[in-house]
Formats: structure tokens, sequence, C-alpha cells
């Protein structure tokens, strides 16, 4: 249950349909995760990440996000404390990042 | 009257680029003896690696000239091949720049071009001490300095890094660091050094399965696992690795694997690759999104398969298919799986096999290959004979372009424990 809404998500907590996502179910996992509050910073990355996932099915990495997102590494790191390219991704309502072999 | 030529250029003779290159020509033979098809390959050096060999050196299993040939050699007669500086691809007119003047027109391109490492891509990382204790070992010379080193360290921290995904071969860094551990122990050092492995994943490996088999692995040998590191910088006048989370690793001798990059003219073509340089490409049909008369193949896509040279050979044989079949004005009817095998070895005469593909991660069980069972995700000794094999294979089999008897395209379920 996030926001009100009951959605599918995996052990880790990673929504499996992005299409249940929400701005309100963002907010409930951000706080969930020691987020309290998301800035127009936190969306800008959630916007990128998630428009990235929709048309090419992979989520972006780290230094894919820091070079395109418009948000450098480390300050991706001050945003998302710890692992920011699986905090977004669990945000913004995609699947957990295969860290891709 | 003289046909019309349609030409087809494949950008690098590396490992995917040759065997395309070897396997259009045998299929095109009648075509390009009549003029109908010409086939170009340009690479900007005559230097092929057998990369495999680049984990073997530092250890003094090979030497350099047991893993480098001529490009040339490795390519079909029949195909033309250019030693030169590609410029950039002008899609829109169907061509290839080169940076000497000349155009080379396509009616389909192939893009090989595989990926480099971009050691400029963190701070510090060729700073003070690159190539006296900080090395890059995925590239011939970083892997010779390192043999150079490792034979006279004398004891401390030994490092072995990823900085960031995707990189060529996976496996490869636990492989060194298995080698690393019997390496020292022959030199009867192994208890002056503590070894770690560092990785940005949050696991000893992105699939599941052969994560727990290969944590296990470095638990039994006494190599500490470093994981979710994010390699932020490199200070190697201090000897230490910082995380962009502000985490330190102390080494004396680092061993570190670089973010990858791909071919740089590539980002000149706007919509061909992604930022990183690595083409956007249909996992499926291996197609560029970009423009339906360009593919690409092994190291140089985006695919979310492993770079490792089994899947370039494997994706070779879609390709072919899907490349004559679009010169015919068909549709496609052959997909890529994402296929991938590899050996891992574990030291001590010893190795793994995993064979996984998109949607099927490593298990274990055992793979039917020709010469007898091999085990799925267990060490055993024909496992390390396989991947010794791999050399001869390489050069004789693979990069011709020939199906490896025993060793299917699409990945088979027989024998794995699912």
């Amino acid at each position: 249950m996030f926001a009100g809404a009951t959605v599918e998500v995996d052990s880790e907590g990673f929504l499996q349909d992005p299409a249940q996502w929400t701005k309100e179910i963002a907010e409930a996992i951000a706080a969930a995760n020691g987020i309290p509050e998301l800035t127009d910073r936190h969306w800008l990355v959630l916007h990128f990440m998630r428009d990235t996932f929709l048309t090419t099915g992979t989520a972006p990495t780290i230094r894919s996000l820091g070079k395109e997102s418009g948000v450098e590494v480390k300050e991706l790191y001050k945003l998302f404390p710890k692992g920011p390219a699986k905090l977004a991704a669990k945000i913004c309502g995609i699947p957990k990042p295969h860290g891709c072999i | 009257m003289q046909p019309t030529t349609r030409h087809i250029v494949i950008l690098g003779g590396g490992t995917a680029g040759t065997i395309m290159a070897n396997r259009l020509a045998r299929h095109y033979a009648g075509d390009i003896k009549s003029g109908e098809i010409d086939i170009t390959v340009v690479d900007e050096n005559d230097v092929h690696v057998y990369q495999p060999g680049l984990l073997f050196l530092p250890f003094g299993m090979y030497d350099a000239d047991d893993i480098v040939k001529p490009r040339g050699k490795q390519l079909p007669s029949s195909a033309h091949y250019l030693q030169a500086r590609i410029a950039q691809v002008d899609s829109a007119q169907s061509r290839v720049l080169l940076e000497n003047g000349t155009a080379l027109p396509y009616d389909v391109l192939i893009i090989a071009t595989g990926t480099r490492t971009a050691p400029e891509e963190t701070e510090g990382m060729t700073g003070p001490g690159w190539q006296e204790k900080v090395f890059d070992w995925y590239t011939l010379e970083g892997s010779r300095a390192l043999a150079k080193a490792l034979s006279t360290f004398e004891g401390g921290n030994l490092v072995i890094s990823i900085t960031d995904m995707p990189i060529k071969c996976p496996v490869a860094p636990l492989e060194f660091a298995f080698l690393a551990d019997w390496y020292l122990q022959e030199r009867g050092i192994r208890d002056k050094v503590t070894i770690s492995y560092v990785t940005p994943l949050d696991a000893a490996f992105t699939k599941k399965a052969a994560a727990a088999a290969l944590a296990h692995l470095l638990e039994e040998k006494g190599i500490q696992l470093v994981t979710e590191f994010a390699t932020g910088s490199i200070d190697g006048a201090a000897g230490k690795l910082v995380s962009f989370d502000e985490r330190e690793v102390p080494f004396d001798l680092l061993a570190v694997v670089p973010v990858h990059a791909g071919a740089e003219f590539l980002t000149k073509t706007p919509g061909l690759a992604n930022a990183m340089g690595f083409v956007k490409t249909d996992p499926a049909t291996l197609q560029s999104q970009h423009q339906p008369n360009i593919f690409a193949l092994g190291d140089a896509t985006d695919v979310p398969a492993s770079k490792a040279g089994s899947v370039a050979h494997f994706e070779a044989e879609v390709l072919e298919q899907n490349v004559i079949r679009f010169l015919d004005g068909k549709p496609f009817t052959d997909t890529f799986d994402g296929h991938a095998n590899c050996f891992i070895e574990t030291g001590f005469h010893k190795a793994l096999l995993i064979d996984f593909n998109y949607d099927t991660d490593p298990v274990s069980g055992h793979f039917p290959f020709s010469v007898g069972p091999l085990t799925l995700l267990k060490e055993s000794r024909l496992n390390h004979l396989g991947k010794m094999a791999f050399k001869y294979v390489y050069w004789h089999a693979l990069l011709p372009g020939y199906d490896l008897p025993g060793v299917p395209t699409h990945m088979s379920l027989s024998g794995k424990d699912l």
C-alpha cells in the first residue's frame, strides 16, 4: 500500500508495473526511504529516469544520469543518498535496475 | 551491363566485425566475384588482441606474443580492409567519412567498434601513481605493466575494482581476484597481502544465483568483498579509492577497470548513440534505432547483454540473416535472445561455466558440449581446460565465423537445473 493505492512490488519494494505509479506514490516511497520532501532537482532526475526506462526498457546508470539528466553525480548522491540509481528507480516507479551485465 | 554494386561497410575489425565480415563474405562469395556485393572493413590499427588473454598476462600465464595478431590476416581476402581513422557517420547521406577525407557510401552499415576504457572519466585515475601502482589491465599496455608490478609486489593491499557498469566481460575482475590469490600463494607471499574486490553492484555479480556462488568462492579464498562502491575519485599518491558517498578503500596496488565508453565518433551523429557512445540498438533484431540501414553488434551496442566475445558470436549468426533479409527487402525472422556463456577461471587449474540470456539467469546443471558435459556454476578441471582451449577455438573457428559444434546460438534449457 502506498498513498492509499494497492500496487504490486518486488521483495525490495520496486514497483513491478510502472503504469501503477503516481506522484503521490513517489512521495510516499521517498518518505519511507529517508527523503522527506521531493524538490525540483529530485523531480528532474525522476522524470528523466522514468522517461528513459519507458522509451528504452532499461534504466540509466549513475554515469549516464550524471551526463544526461542535468544533475551531476555528486549532487545525485546528495539528493538520493547511498545508491542514487537504485533509489531513484524505486521512487519513479520502475523495476530494479540490473546493473546491465 | 555492369551490375549495380551494393556496399556493406563494417566499422571495426575486432571480434564482432571480423566474425561478421567472414560470415557475409562466405554467404556472398558469388556476388562479390560478380561485383554485386562489396564488403569493406575499416579499423584504425592493425592490432587484433585476443582480449580474454589480457587476464592471464599479469600472472605470466601468457605473454603478449600469444595474444596479438594482425587484423588484416583474420579478414576474408574478398573484403577490402581499410586502415583509417573514422571521422563520422553521415547517416542522412548513408556514408562514412574518414579522417583522410574519403567518403565511403553504404547500403548497409554494420557498427562493430566495440568499447574502450575511459580512465579520464574518473578524477585522479590517470594522475600520480598511474601505471606505477594504478593499472588498467583491460588494455595490452596496462596488463603488461601490471605483470611487472605484480612480480615485484612485496605485500600490502591489493585492490581489484570496477568503476562503473557496463564493462567488457563482467566476470574478468572476479577471475583476476581468484588468479591473484593463486599467484600470490605460488609466490609464497599470500599471507602478506589483503585482497579486496570492490564493485558498484550490490553483490559479487549482476545475476543472483551466480552472485551467491561467486561470493562463496571469494569468502573461501579470503578475498574481501566491498559492494555498492561507486568510485568518485582515485588518490594515487595517498593510495586510496574514494566513493561518491565518501567511503575510502586503501591500496598499495590497484587493478582497476575504468568506465567503458563507445567509440567517440559515434556521438557526432545525433540520435545514433547514447551519452556513453553506445549505439542505440534494438535488442532483438540488432537494427539501429536511428536508421533502418544501420546495424550494430558486439560491445558497440547498448543492448542489455554481456559485453563478451561469446555474445558477439551469437549476435553475428542472427545479424547475418537480418542483413541478408534487409538487402533482399524481406522482413526479419530471427531474433537475438541475449545469449551469453563464459568460463570463469578460479585458479588452481579450475574454472566455472555460466550460460544465460535476457530472460534466464545463470543456474547450476550441465552444459552438453561435444567434448563432454561441462558443469555449470561449479568448479571443475574440465572447465579450466575448456577455457585454455578457447584461445585456439577463437583464432580458428570463432573469428572465421564458423558455427561452434554443441554451442547453439539461442540458449538451450537442456541440462539446466531450473
